[in-house]
């Protein structure tokens, strides 16, 4: 059975609200731990401004686990979790839930490259200066790092749509739960289509955004 | 003003131990301009970062306005940095900043109205000369504008100390001489006081009043420049005047001399005053003997003239011996032989 598209426009732009709302939410909330968890990645490295093997190690080894686990049975695995934090496993809030904490680890790693190429002797010449470890966190660190750090958080984004799409097949709503209830399982090929189109414009206006502020900040 | 006491500093890297400073005193005086030379690896710029802390002494104390800084608090050891200013061989300018951004971040540091940092860094761009740069990134200056912006930016919270990690050695010869001009307006304007590490001798022959020659992360020499340039007692710093002023003809040159007839050589070492008195043309006149300059030159040192010439005297054998024994007793004079002979 073929969908009649004069009523199921108004699913389609709401789907859209969906899948665009958990985008949004996670990277929201992945980038401020994201960022978090990659600063304090980067400052407790060996030799750097606040040293700590520890803590260093411990975060390494988490997010050595939680990276190479494919969403789908990350999403699956912890879904216990997420009726406990976020009250059920359904709809697009339970599905922002495990999809923050992908982007969070995600985002770390990402962070933590970027700052590794700044020149350590900027680092140093701001310590000379008699600057703080925190002062050197806000100041020095992150505007230094804060164009190619742009590129890393679309390079996110654009995983992200996918990621929702993924969450959309087992109830998170969405574009992708709609590709996958009328798409797949009634092979309706039209709506399959305006659904991976709304995708491809999503992606490249997410690329878009992110290339324009990164080429203003880095002024290139 | 600057005090290093034995200090030494051992890295460890695995289980391997790497002595980079061993057992340093130095002591550098107010308005001096200190270098510290030596090929690299040698320690120096490690020495150098003990002054501010950014590294720690394994043993041994720094002391600075006569203040251990190795026993200070972090907090105080922040504050007591505002007083050293530090530039460096890749400049470490933040791109992230404007030149007058990179000037500011300093004063922002120490706090102060935004009315007063921004007199002081346009103060500043216009000591170094850059004033029409302030909204220019690092990224569209040269070399020699970046180090420049360096300096405006080490001095911003006018510390009575200024370090220099190889300052020059990224740039070009006449943007190397600039800033060693600068440097020494920074020494004599604003008093100053200038610790410097390089591996090239005509920094320390243009700008420095002292000198230490580090190797194996010791002190080998240290001193005067002048008398350590005019009379250096350790091979490695012969080596590093040898860059500078060859103080004899090459060992080819010197073989045609003898294969074409010439006669016995001679080096004469004019000191100071010495060298502005005809000394030479004098006693040569005096004994009736001719004179030839076969290689040499005479150079400034510290504002004091330095020459090392090499010549040749033709007269009566007994003339030329009395020249010889009337220029000992006015200059240093030693015979030259090749290598082979």
């Amino acid at each position: 059975m073929k969908v009649d598209w004069s009523t199921f426009w108004p699913r389609i732009v709401e789907a859209t609200g969906e899948t665009l709302t958990m985008v949004v939410a996670t990277l929201i909330f992945g980038s401020i731990i994201g960022i978090t968890m990659g600063l304090l990645l980067f400052v407790t490295r060996e030799n750097n401004i606040l040293e700590s093997k520890l803590i260093f190690q411990i975060l390494n080894f988490i997010i050595n686990i939680i990276r190479p686990v494919p969403f789908i049975i990350f999403l699956v695995a912890i879904s216990q979790l997420t009726r406990i934090v976020v009250g059920t496993t359904i709809g697009t809030a339970a599905a922002i839930f495990p999809m923050t904490i992908v982007a969070s680890f995600t985002i770390a790693r990402v962070v933590e490259n970027n700052l590794v190429s700044i020149d350590p002797g900027v680092i140093e010449a701001a310590q000379a200066m008699g600057a703080s470890p925190l002062r050197i966190i806000f100041t020095i660190l992150i505007p230094e790092a804060l164009g190619p750090l742009i590129l890393g958080l679309t390079f996110v984004s654009v995983s992200l749509i996918d990621f929702s799409a993924v969450a959309g097949t087992v109830g998170g709503g969405g574009l992708g739960h709609i590709a996958m209830t009328y798409g797949y399982q009634r092979f309706d090929g039209s709506v399959m289509l305006v659904t991976v189109i709304i995708l491809i414009v999503m992606v490249q206006l997410a690329q878009w955004i992110g290339n324009t502020l990164s080429k203003k900040i880095m002024r290139r | 003003m600057i005090e290093f006491k034995n200090v030494s500093k051992t890295f460890r890297l695995g289980k391997r131990e790497v002595k980079a400073v061993k057992d340093v005193s130095l002591s550098v005086e107010k308005g001096d301009i200190f270098g510290i030379i030596g090929f690299s690896g040698a320690g120096k710029s490690t020495l150098l970062r003990l002054v501010n802390m950014l590294e720690r002494p394994t043993a041994g104390s720094v002391l600075i306005q006569d203040i251990d800084v190795s026993k200070l608090s972090p907090k105080d050891l922040r504050t007591r940095r505002r007083n050293i200013g530090m530039i460096f061989q890749n400049f470490n300018l933040f791109n992230s900043r404007t030149v007058a951004g990179n000037v500011a971040y300093p004063l922002k540091l120490a706090g102060g109205s935004k009315k007063e940092i921004n007199k002081r860094v346009q103060e500043l761009l216009n000591f170094v000369g850059l004033a029409e740069k302030a909204k220019d990134y690092p990224d569209q200056l040269s070399g020699g504008q970046k180090q420049r912006v360096g300096i405006a930016r080490a001095l911003a919270t006018s510390p009575d100390i200024l370090i220099c990690d190889e300052a020059t050695s990224a740039l070009d010869p006449d943007t190397t001489a600039d800033i060693l001009r600068l440097l020494k307006k920074v020494n004599r304007d604003l008093g100053i006081t200038i610790l410097l590490i390089t591996h090239e001798m005509h920094v320390i022959q243009s700008i420095c009043d002292k000198v230490a020659v580090m190797e194996n992360g010791e002190v080998i020499e240290s001193g005067n420049v002048f008398e350590t340039f005019t009379e250096p007692q350790h091979e490695t710093t012969k080596r590093f005047i040898r860059s500078v002023q060859q103080e004899l003809p090459s060992d080819q040159v010197l073989e045609e001399w003898r294969a074409g007839g010439g006669g016995k050589l001679y080096r004469v070492i004019f000191k100071g005053d010495v060298a502005n008195d005809p000394v030479l043309s004098t006693v040569t006149k005096k004994n009736n003997v001719d004179f030839n300059i076969v290689y040499g030159a005479v150079r400034e040192l510290q504002e004091r003239l330095f020459g090392n010439l090499i010549v040749s005297f033709i007269g009566e054998a007994d003339a030329v011996k009395n020249t010889l024994s009337d220029l000992h007793k006015l200059v240093e004079l030693e015979e030259v032989y090749s290598h082979e002979g």
